[in-house]
């Protein structure tokens, strides 16, 4: 990894890849980037438990990280796995929007897992 | 920033200061480029050359002014932009190693971007900021931005994010382009110009006659004067250039340097120097009478002085022109070799007349020639309408006569035209007109010449007669007697026949004098003859008076003597009065 403030949640202790790899790049500490983290860090939770791993990239830090994922807008979350790679943009505050983008929920169907 | 101020070159007094694009051209309609640390707006539709403007923006400002640009492609990924760009002979990749350019390739697509909620682009921001920051930059150029409005969806969001960009460029003291696409009716499709205020360049390509001609024209520019018009720009193996001609004025030096036409006898003509340096010549004349033997001849001469000479040809091809000089004692070859002659020929309705006038305009800035013969003016006709063709001969002529080229310009007259007309009407520009004209006479034709006007010289008001030896051209006096004026074999015929009644004349006149001769000498023999009769007469005659007179006495004294004897009276004797002396 080459960010430096990686954060993992280890809500499951074993050390087996986690199916779900998700990096999200911010500014510095902006309240739409401090909003976005809270979301995710509890969609994931609510969703996810156990399945993931939340890689956050402060661009101010690393400016040089922002072309790789082709980022334009702050704060971006991507979906690095499962393939194929997602983007969502925005602080996350719709978290059917989040879902739908994260293809946890179709988008013409809401209400159902998939 | 302030180092580019110092270096700007001709710009007006107390103007904005303003970064030189060292696009050809551009920096003189724009009175010395972009303005200095602001965005440019450059809009047009696709095709017209704005990433390639915005391109060779930053490579130029990269290797002449050394300015580091970045580039921020949302179009094409930084491999395809330095592939396209390596044909115009721009290594981006060099120049990135260099760190003179930075290229970022900035991708948005909106069927892989679930919005959700607040955001900015603060990222957009970062990558430009690093991208700047990591090489130093100055210029920077944004192609196109307007993927931003096809990209994200909060419309909103977005105009608020540029105008805070826009901001954040001047503030950081770059100078920008930004290009937009041209929308129905206004100049960008998302009105990027609300923006964009300080200047915006318009693009644009278009077609007339299936000849497309690419145009640049400065909408505004904030805080500077501007060339208004719009200017015709080329792309070729060396970039883009805009053709600032029609912004000449008449302020040209005139030169009092003369040269000679490589005809002794027609600089003889000329006042006896030859042309004025710097002015504009016309040969005009029907088909065949000698206009490009005539032109080769200064060629020639041009060469020969060690001066420059470039050639346009737009209806022979090198190989055949020099050829064809061979055939008239001119071997053009060498100064070819030498550097000092180039040959430009193309077929006329290859490019409109535009592309033409810019590759002449072209070739002259890079090959600075001392002469330039365009040969003939008229075959632009062919690829344009006549005004289209007259304004475009104006601006080259003017553009010539600016630089102090001599320019030497032929004219074919069509057959049953008026001889005393161009085509492109572009007599009264010319300040020496020769006219070359056929003279048909007897079945044959020659060729004459003479001068229709001459401005600043003395000139010879004479036909002369043309004549294409072996050894090049010679002017002879034409023959004007009382039968008009003769030429060619008339003139031979003509002059030969004087000098046989000549002779002829000259025979009588020497036998007249002959004979009078003879007769005063038989006039003077018959005087003498006469003299000598008078004299014997005279003679005789004397002698018959002394005889009588002797006689006369002899009687008298016989007389006195038988009187004497008679003792008669003397006095009683008559005298005979029939016999005596008168």
């Amino acid at each position: 990894m080459k960010t430096s403030s990686l954060l993992r949640c280890h809500e499951d202790q074993t050390e087996k890849p986690k199916l779900w790899q998700l990096r999200l790049y911010v500014a510095g500490q902006s309240p739409k980037s401090v909003a976005a983290f809270a979301n995710l860090k509890r969609i994931c939770e609510e969703h996810l438990a156990g399945e993931f791993e939340i890689e956050v990239i402060d661009l101010i830090e690393n400016p040089r990280l922002a072309k790789d994922d082709q980022i334009v807008a702050i704060p971006t979350l991507v979906r690095k796995l499962p393939q194929p790679i997602r983007k969502i943009i925005g602080d996350l505050s719709d978290t059917e929007r989040t879902l739908v983008g994260l293809n946890l929920r179709s988008s013409t169907k809401s209400g159902r897992w998939q | 920033m302030t180092k580019t101020v110092t270096k700007q070159k001709a710009s007006p007094p107390a103007s904005l200061p303003k970064c030189p694009t060292g696009i050809q051209g551009l920096d003189e309609i724009t009175l010395g480029g972009l303005p200095l640390g602001r965005p440019t707006l450059i809009c047009g539709g696709a095709g017209c050359g704005k990433t390639l403007l915005g391109i060779e923006f930053l490579v130029r400002g990269a290797l002449v002014h050394n300015e580091p640009g970045v580039f921020i492609a949302f179009e094409e990924t930084a491999e395809e932009l330095a592939q396209n760009v390596r044909s115009l002979g721009f290594d981006l990749d060099d120049l990135i190693k260099k760190k003179k350019l930075g290229v970022d390739y900035v991708y948005i697509e909106r069927s892989e971007i679930e919005e959700t909620g607040e955001y900015n682009l603060e990222g957009l921001f970062i990558r430009l900021g690093y991208a700047i920051d990591s090489i130093g930059a100055k210029r920077v150029v944004l192609d196109s931005l307007e993927t931003l409005f096809s990209g994200l969806s909060n419309v909103a969001i977005v105009r608020a994010e540029l105008r805070r960009l826009f901001r954040w460029l001047k503030e950081k003291g770059v100078t920008t382009i930004i290009t937009a696409e041209r929308g129905d009716g206004t100049l960008t499709r998302h009105g990027l110009e609300e923006y964009v205020a300080d200047c915006v360049l318009s693009l644009d390509h278009r077609v007339a006659g299936q000849i497309s001609t690419r145009r640049l024209r400065v909408v505004k520019y904030r805080g500077s004067p501007h060339a208004t018009n719009e200017f015709p720009f080329l792309i070729d193996e060396g970039g883009i250039s805009v053709l600032p001609i029609t912004s000449l004025q008449l302020q040209h030096q005139a030169s009092t340097e003369r040269m000679s036409s490589g005809v002794p006898a027609m600089d003889a003509m000329l006042g006896g120097q030859g042309f004025f340096r710097g002015s504009s010549v016309l040969l005009s004349g029907t088909a065949g009478v000698g206009k490009t033997s005539l032109s080769c001849h200064a060629v020639d001469a041009c060469c020969r002085r060690g001066e420059r000479c470039l050639y346009f040809a737009f209806e022979e091809s090198e190989a055949q022109l020099l050829r064809n000089m061979r055939s008239i004692g001119l071997d053009l070859e060498p100064w070819v070799k030498k550097g000092l002659l180039r040959f430009q020929v193309a077929r006329p309705t290859m490019n409109g007349l535009e592309f033409h006038l810019t590759s002449i305009y072209k070739q002259v800035e890079t090959f600075r020639p001392r002469l330039v013969i365009v040969d003939p003016i008229t075959s632009f006709l062919s690829s344009g309408t006549d005004a289209e063709a007259s304004s475009m001969m104006i601006r080259l002529v003017d553009y010539l006569k600016s630089r102090q080229i001599t320019a030497l310009l032929t004219n074919l007259n069509h057959a049953g035209s008026a001889l005393e007309q161009t085509n492109v009407s572009i007599s009264s520009l010319i300040d020496t007109w020769l006219l070359l004209q056929d003279l048909e006479l007897n079945g044959e034709r020659n060729r004459g010449l003479y001068i229709l006007k001459s401005r600043g010289m003395a000139h010879s008001n004479q036909i002369r007669e043309f004549l294409l030896t072996s050894k090049g051209i010679q002017l002879t006096e034409v023959y004007l007697g009382p039968e008009g004026v003769l030429t060619g074999s008339a003139r031979l015929s003509q002059e030969a026949k004087e000098k046989a009644t000549s002779v002829i004349r000259m025979r009588a006149v020497e036998g007249k004098r002959e004979t009078l001769a003879r007769r005063q000498q038989a006039l003077e023999a018959q005087i003498a003859v006469l003299q000598l009769q008078f004299q014997t007469d005279k003679e005789e005659m004397e002698r018959d008076i002394a005889s009588e007179h002797a006689y006369v006495v002899k009687l008298d004294q016989s007389r006195d003597e038988m009187a004497r004897s008679r003792k008669a009276d003397y006095s009683g004797i008559q005298v005979p009065s029939k016999k005596g002396r008168k």
